[in-house]
This record gives structure tokens, C-alpha cells and sequence, in this order.
């Protein structure tokens, strides 16, 4: 059995088609997890020893456990609280809690990376905790988080294909339904990958170019 | 709590095919980990375009289509492979891409100086890996290697798509049955976040015996 690039070539627009759908999936999954990630940290430096212990521990959880199950949960577990969830909106959802844990970790390194010191000086300056936050942490915290969360972007985008499991019409299980009309599974798998490792190492690249733009930044200052 | 009991041993024969999956997949990975670090930074530009494309390759592709890429599309090929070896194939290819990564920069992160001064004192190639590279590389290569174990683990759910009865499979199959969904969810990420606790414990033992004897730690 060969490649057969006319059949490869008929189903590619079918397949560019669903990449759409990964690619959505993964934006939105992104968003939540962005927001997300802020409530943990924010949990997690809380007074109360009980919530930021509860916090500390939930991120833990949800970072070792495999993604595919916390899909099912929530697939299989709303109905039973009386909320059906669309299998788009369920993955989406397990994807941004998924990566909130992670994301909460790196805000958490963002933030510890700046010395003790600017905390110091901007409460002698009498800034309130808002102001400390808006104009002293986070503008310096930020930066060097982007390229990070460009890294998980990518591993988020290349989870997508789980969402498979829970017949998410995206590009893998697209390529199964192909796959199973035609018989022939090495084309449209063979393009998948394909279309993963090209837009993977894009994205890659431009993560590349998004860490010297910020160090040029610096080393101007 | 003696209702979630009833489940386990129904669940047990998955676990066993869990664990296997990540011993066979670890062992896998940490052989090609080594060999796409090391091959990376070969002199010799073949060693180092194939590690570099390996790398790529299955660090850029997802790791569920490079599993349904070798479970169906090999055998077009005549290459029929058990959903089991197929499993521990891609979690080994998938995840010693990362290690190979890890290796890399383990290696790379030790002062060029030292080489030199292997040259001076006259040691071999060998002896320099084996008595003054390898040991430093290793602490720095274990915490991150240890993520990546627990990375693993969680990839291993994955094989239940392709019809290997591991944990998620059992779990799934258990749900059908009995439709018990939220014990038998609850159950199956217990077990995962106690395997990945563990995981995490072994590897912080092996890292405390690998210091035993440096006073400092990432400096020297």
C-alpha cells in the first residue's frame, strides 16, 4: 500500500475544514485558562490558610491526572448535576482547567521573580495593594511569562485531538471518519500529523522571536 | 466509601496494564532521551539531523495521532503491531523527544571550562563523560525528568482509544455497566494522582541519594 496523494489531495479541504474547530478549541481553551490561572495564584496567596492550602492542592490534582479522564468527567458527570454540556463546551472546559494548573504555576514563578525589594519600596511608597499590583508586580512579572504561556498554547493545541474521545468534530476525528468512509487511514492520519508539526513549529518559531523581541527590550533599558 | 472499594478489582487488571505501559514507555523514552540528546550534539552532521528531525517530529506532532497513526496506519504497511507494543512504542518515541530536550540541556549547562580542564588533566573521552559530565548532568536532568515521568503516566490514558483495556479503558468499561459514573471517575483520578504522588516521591529519593556529597546545590 502506498501514499495516495490524489486521495490525500480530495480530502484536504473536509480536513482544513475541521482544523478551524482545533484551532477554536484551542483559543478558547487558552482564554479560560488564562483567567483561570489567575483565580488559582490569587486562591493560593489568600490569608486564609484553608483556602490557599485547598488551592494549592486542587492545582496539584489537576496537574497530575490524565487530561482524557477529566474530559470524561466533565462529559459524563454534568448530565448527572443536570447540566448537559455539548461535547465542543466540555472539552473546552477541561482544556482550560487542565492548563489553568499549569498556568497558575508560571504566574506563580512570574511573580516570585521579582525581589522582595520592589514589594518594600513600593509599600514606603504608600501604594496601595491595587497600585502595587497594577504598576510595580505585574508589568514586570508579565514579560517574561509570555513566552511560556506561547509554550503551552502549542501543547494545548496539540492536545486537541482528545477531544476526539468525546466526538468533538475536529481535525483527528475527522480523519477517523475518513478513515473509516474509505478504508484508507494512512492518508488522512499522515495529514494530520503533518498539519500538527507544521503549525506546532510556527508557533514554536514564534514564541522564538517573541523571547528576543522582549530581551532586546531589556537590554535597551 | 466501601462502595468505592467494590469497584477496585475490577479496576486492578487495567492498572497492571497502566503500569506496564510506564515502565515499558519510561525505559523506551530514557534510551532515546539519551541518544537524541547526545545525538543532537553530534560533530558528525547525519547523527545530528536525525536526532534533530526525531526531536521535531514527535515533539511537533500530537501524541494520540502519532498512536493512531501507528496503530492504523503500520499495518497498511504489512507492520501489524499489538495495541500493547504499539502503546509503549509511541509513549517511549513521544516522550523521549521531550527527554531528549532535557538531556540536551543538562549537558549544556555544564561549563565549557570543565571540558577543557578534562583535556588538560589528559582524561579520555569516556572518562570524561562517565566521572566528570554524567554526574553533574544527572542532577540537573532528574527534576525535570521526573515531570516528564509523571507526564507519561497521564499519556498512558491515552491508549484506551486504541482499545487497550489500561485503567481509562477498565473505567469506562465499569461505567457502562453499572452507570456508578461519579465513583467511578472519582476512582480512576485517585488512582492516577496517587501513581503520579508516587512517581514524584521516588524520583525526589533518587535526587536526595544523586546530591549525597555536594554541598551545593546548582552551582558546582
Amino acid at each position: 500500500m502506498t501514499f495516495d496523494w490524489a486521495f490525500a489531495w480530495s480530502i484536504m479541504p473536509q480536513l482544513l475544514w475541521a482544523l478551524r474547530i482545533t484551532i477554536l478549541a484551542t483559543f478558547l481553551g487558552m482564554g479560560l485558562a488564562t483567567v483561570l490561572g489567575l483565580v488559582w495564584v490569587l486562591l493560593r496567596r489568600s490569608p486564609w490558610r484553608i483556602v490557599a492550602w485547598t488551592a494549592h492542592y486542587a492545582v496539584e490534582f489537576i496537574r497530575s491526572t490524565p487530561i482524557l479522564v477529566q474530559i470524561y468527567f466533565l462529559f459524563y458527570m454534568m448530565p448527572e448535576f443536570g447540566l448537559r454540556l455539548s461535547p465542543m463546551v466540555a472539552g473546552v472546559l477541561a482544556l482550560g482547567i487542565h492548563y489553568s494548573a499549569y498556568l497558575a504555576e508560571v504566574y506563580r514563578a512570574g511573580i516570585e521573580s521579582i525581589p522582595k525589594g520592589q514589594w518594600e519600596a513600593a509599600r514606603a511608597l504608600n501604594l496601595n495593594p491595587v497600585q502595587t499590583w497594577q504598576r510595580i508586580i505585574l508589568p514586570q512579572a508579565f514579560p517574561p511569562i509570555i513566552p511560556v504561556m506561547g509554550n503551552y498554547l502549542v501543547a494545548m493545541f496539540k492536545d486537541t485531538p482528545m477531544l476526539s474521545a468525546i466526538t468533538v468534530l475536529e481535525l483527528l476525528q475527522t480523519a477517523k471518519i475518513i478513515g473509516s468512509e474509505s478504508f484508507r487511514y494512512l492518508e488522512p492520519l499522515t495529514i494530520v500529523g503533518a498539519l500538527f508539526l507544521l503549525l506546532s513549529l510556527l508557533a514554536a518559531q514564534a514564541v522564538r522571536w517573541v523571547e528576543r523581541r522582549f530581551d532586546l527590550k531589556e537590554l535597551n533599558v | 466509601m466501601s462502595a468505592l472499594l467494590d469497584l477496585i478489582p475490577s479496576l486492578l487488571g487495567g492498572l497492571w496494564v497502566t503500569v506496564q505501559l510506564t515502565l515499558g514507555g519510561a525505559l523506551l523514552a530514557c534510551i532515546l532521551a539519551w541518544l537524541g540528546g547526545l545525538g543532537k550534539r553530534s560533530g558528525f552532521w547525519p547523527v545530528r539531523w536525525v536526532a534533530i528531525a526525531y526531536i521535531e517530529v514527535f515533539r511537533g506532532t500530537s501524541a494520540l495521532v502519532q498512536l493512531f497513526w501507528f496503530f492504523y496506519g503500520l499495518p497498511l504497511f504489512g507492520i501489524h503491531l499489538a495495541p500493547m507494543w504499539a502503546g509503549i512504542l509511541v509513549l517511549g518515541l513521544n516522550i523521549g523527544a521531550y527527554g531528549a530536550e532535557i538531556v540536551r540541556g543538562g549537558i549544556q549547562s555544564i561549563d565549557k571550562g570543565q571540558s577543557e580542564a578534562c583535556t588538560a588533566l589528559n582524561l579520555t573521552p569516556f572518562q570524561q563523560f562517565r566521572f566528570v559530565l554524567l554526574p553533574q548532568a544527572l542532577v540537573r536532568i532528574l527534576p525535570p525528568a521526573g515531570n516528564l515521568l509523571i507526564e507519561l503516566l497521564k499519556t498512558t490514558a491515552l491508549v484506551s482509544l486504541i482499545t487497550l483495556s489500561d485503567l481509562t479503558f477498565k473505567g469506562m468499561i465499569l461505567r457502562a455497566e453499572t452507570l456508578r459514573t461519579a465513583e467511578i471517575f472519582a476512582l480512576l483520578l485517585l488512582i492516577y494522582f496517587g501513581l503520579a504522588q508516587l512517581l514524584a516521591f521516588l524520583v525526589r529519593r533518587i535526587e536526595l541519594r544523586l546530591k549525597r556529597g555536594w554541598h551545593m546545590e546548582g552551582t558546582s
